[in-house]
């Protein structure tokens, strides 16, 4: 999994190239901008300052898309828990999921309240976090 | 005529880097007027290149987790690599649908087929394997099997793009690559589930007929489904689920069959409570009833209870729990764990208004028991 990580964080030689040009480019159009402006011919410098302004917005955008889709290859693990429920006292503890737990499963586990081995498992789940919630409920 | 002067003022005037600008924006143009789709194509590649790389992250991971999870609890003697990458080749063939007549019993004895083979491999390869673990590894091999098969899907139309160099070829998978690789990443989040016996979304209907059943004595009928009588408002139901906590689908059709012929079509009411693909923009864990068969899967189940209803003419509802794609594959969300008593409420409201006391009912949960218990 980390081999192909590293791999997947290579970045393409095609398109390093073309944004170090956009990049070179842009600066270029800057730089003559400026030098116009010095000239006193502020027509030339506001085109070549927009002209250089929007290449060097164009490749800095693409390049933080690269990074992006790049983070966006390793998968996250989300946390499951298990809610334990004291079947005499109703004492209800949530704990991080442990491999055998199942819904209504009788555990060894001690009551803390009631020091009793009367812990079920009452529920199983994943939460998601409120900022993916907010995202799917957008037009709801 | 133009005059070399008059063409020269269509040129830059300025210095040195203002021809080099207006030279390299002219090519660009150029270049985009003769090779524009063949770009867009290069980019269309790139980015099914990128999802096939995710892809095949995937189905790796997958591959591992199997051999991993075998080696672990099944302890076989030999290495069960060779096994496994033969099983994630297996196919089914579909019964021909030339002649519809009895395609269902066909179908049903091809799934029937299927699943012992998967079950007779696994013990071959886990040996030391209890009943649960073996329906989880079952599963686990399933899901691991799936995206072996979509990766190698998404790969043949990618390599056919990139040989045939046809815009329409790499265009039809890059447009449906986000829906896919949606159902891609919620397999992948299943193999965990799977390997360790989490409930997952899908068992949203098993959950609340657990919870409905639990503390009442079971008696195991068709297939994995485990049933209870239980006096619920005055009236008797019948509930019904796959056996838990291993993972299991059973036959609930074939039960409620069964409990309907048993009963010689005295039921008066059929309640199916399923999870079901929920539109965007709806809630997660969002309940709705309605009216037929709420059953998923190749729709050998749905077919029997329907006939038998028709039959005996008892009127069935269903109960729907919403989920999207990736939630019914992957570990239950709360959303979906706190519904059930929702359902529950609906289920009691339903026997009130639609059956009379003394009455029997029949009330299926539907869906897959791993990690619930009963």
């Amino acid at each position: 999994m980390e081999a192909n990580v590293a791999m997947a964080r290579r970045i393409s030689p095609f398109l390093l190239a073309i944004l170090m040009i956009t990049l070179i480019l842009s600066l270029a159009s800057i730089y003559e901008g400026i030098d116009a402006y010095t000239k006193n011919d502020p027509a030339s410098g506001s085109l070549y300052l927009t002209m250089g302004a929007t290449t060097l917005a164009i490749s800095t955008y693409l390049w933080f898309q690269t990074r992006r889709r790049m983070l966006k290859l390793s998968m996250a693990i989300q946390p499951i828990n298990t809610t334990l429920e004291c079947q005499k006292c109703g004492f209800k503890n949530v704990r991080e999921f442990q491999r055998g737990d199942y819904v209504f499963k009788h555990t060894e586990d001690q009551c803390p309240k009631c020091n009793e081995k009367t812990m079920t498992v009452g529920s199983i789940f994943r939460e998601v976090k409120e900022k993916e919630k907010a995202k799917e409920a957008g037009y709801s | 005529m133009l005059t070399i002067q008059q063409v020269s003022q269509l040129l830059p005037q300025g210095d040195v880097l203002s021809w080099i600008f207006q030279i390299v924006f002219l090519g660009i143009f150029v270049v985009f007027m003769f090779y524009g789709q063949r770009i867009q194509m290069y980019i269309m590649i790139r980015e099914v290149e990128g999802s096939l790389f995710k892809l095949k992250m995937m189905r790796d991971e997958g591959r591992k987790a199997a051999i991993n999870v075998i080696k672990e609890i099944g302890k076989p003697q030999v290495d069960p690599t060779a096994q496994v990458d033969r099983f994630l080749e297996y196919f089914a063939i579909t019964p021909v649908d030339l002649d519809p007549s009895g395609i269902i019993w066909r179908l049903e004895h091809l799934l029937d087929v299927v699943d012992t083979r998967f079950k007779d491999d696994v013990k071959l390869m886990a040996p030391q394997a209890d009943e649960i673990q073996t329906n989880n590894l079952e599963n686990t091999l399933e899901v691991a099997l799936v995206l072996n098969e979509i990766y190698k899907v998404i790969r043949h139309f990618y390599l056919l793009g990139k040989k045939t160099l046809s815009l329409y070829v790499i265009m039809q998978v890059q447009m449906v690559l986000p829906l896919i690789m949606k159902e891609a990443e919620a397999y992948s989040s299943a193999l965990k589930a799977f390997q360790l016996g989490q409930p997952i979304g899908d068992g949203a209907g098993a959950l609340v007929a657990a919870k409905l059943m639990r503390d009442y004595e079971k008696t195991k009928v068709e297939k994995d489904i485990v049933v209870a009588k239980v006096p619920i408002e005055g009236r008797t139901a019948y509930i019904l689920k796959a056996e838990g906590p291993g993972a299991n689908v059973g036959k609930p059709g074939e039960a409620i069959k069964q409990i309907i012929e048993q009963n010689e079509g005295k039921i008066s009411l059929a309640i199916v409570i399923d999870a079901a693909g929920k539109l965007e923009g709806e809630k997660t864990g969002e309940v709705a009833e309605g009216l037929g068969v709420a059953i998923g899967g190749p729709q050998v189940d749905k077919y029997k209870v329907e006939e038998t209803a028709l039959k005996y003419k008892v009127p069935v509802n269903a109960i729907a729990i919403k989920e999207d794609v990736g939630d019914a594959v992957s570990p239950m969300r709360k959303e979906i764990f706190d519904a059930a008593d929702g359902v529950i409420e609906r289920i009691k409201r339903l026997i009130r208004e639609r059956t009379k006391e003394g009455d029997f009912v029949i009330i299926a949960g539907v869906g897959n028991s791993i990690g619930i218990g009963q």
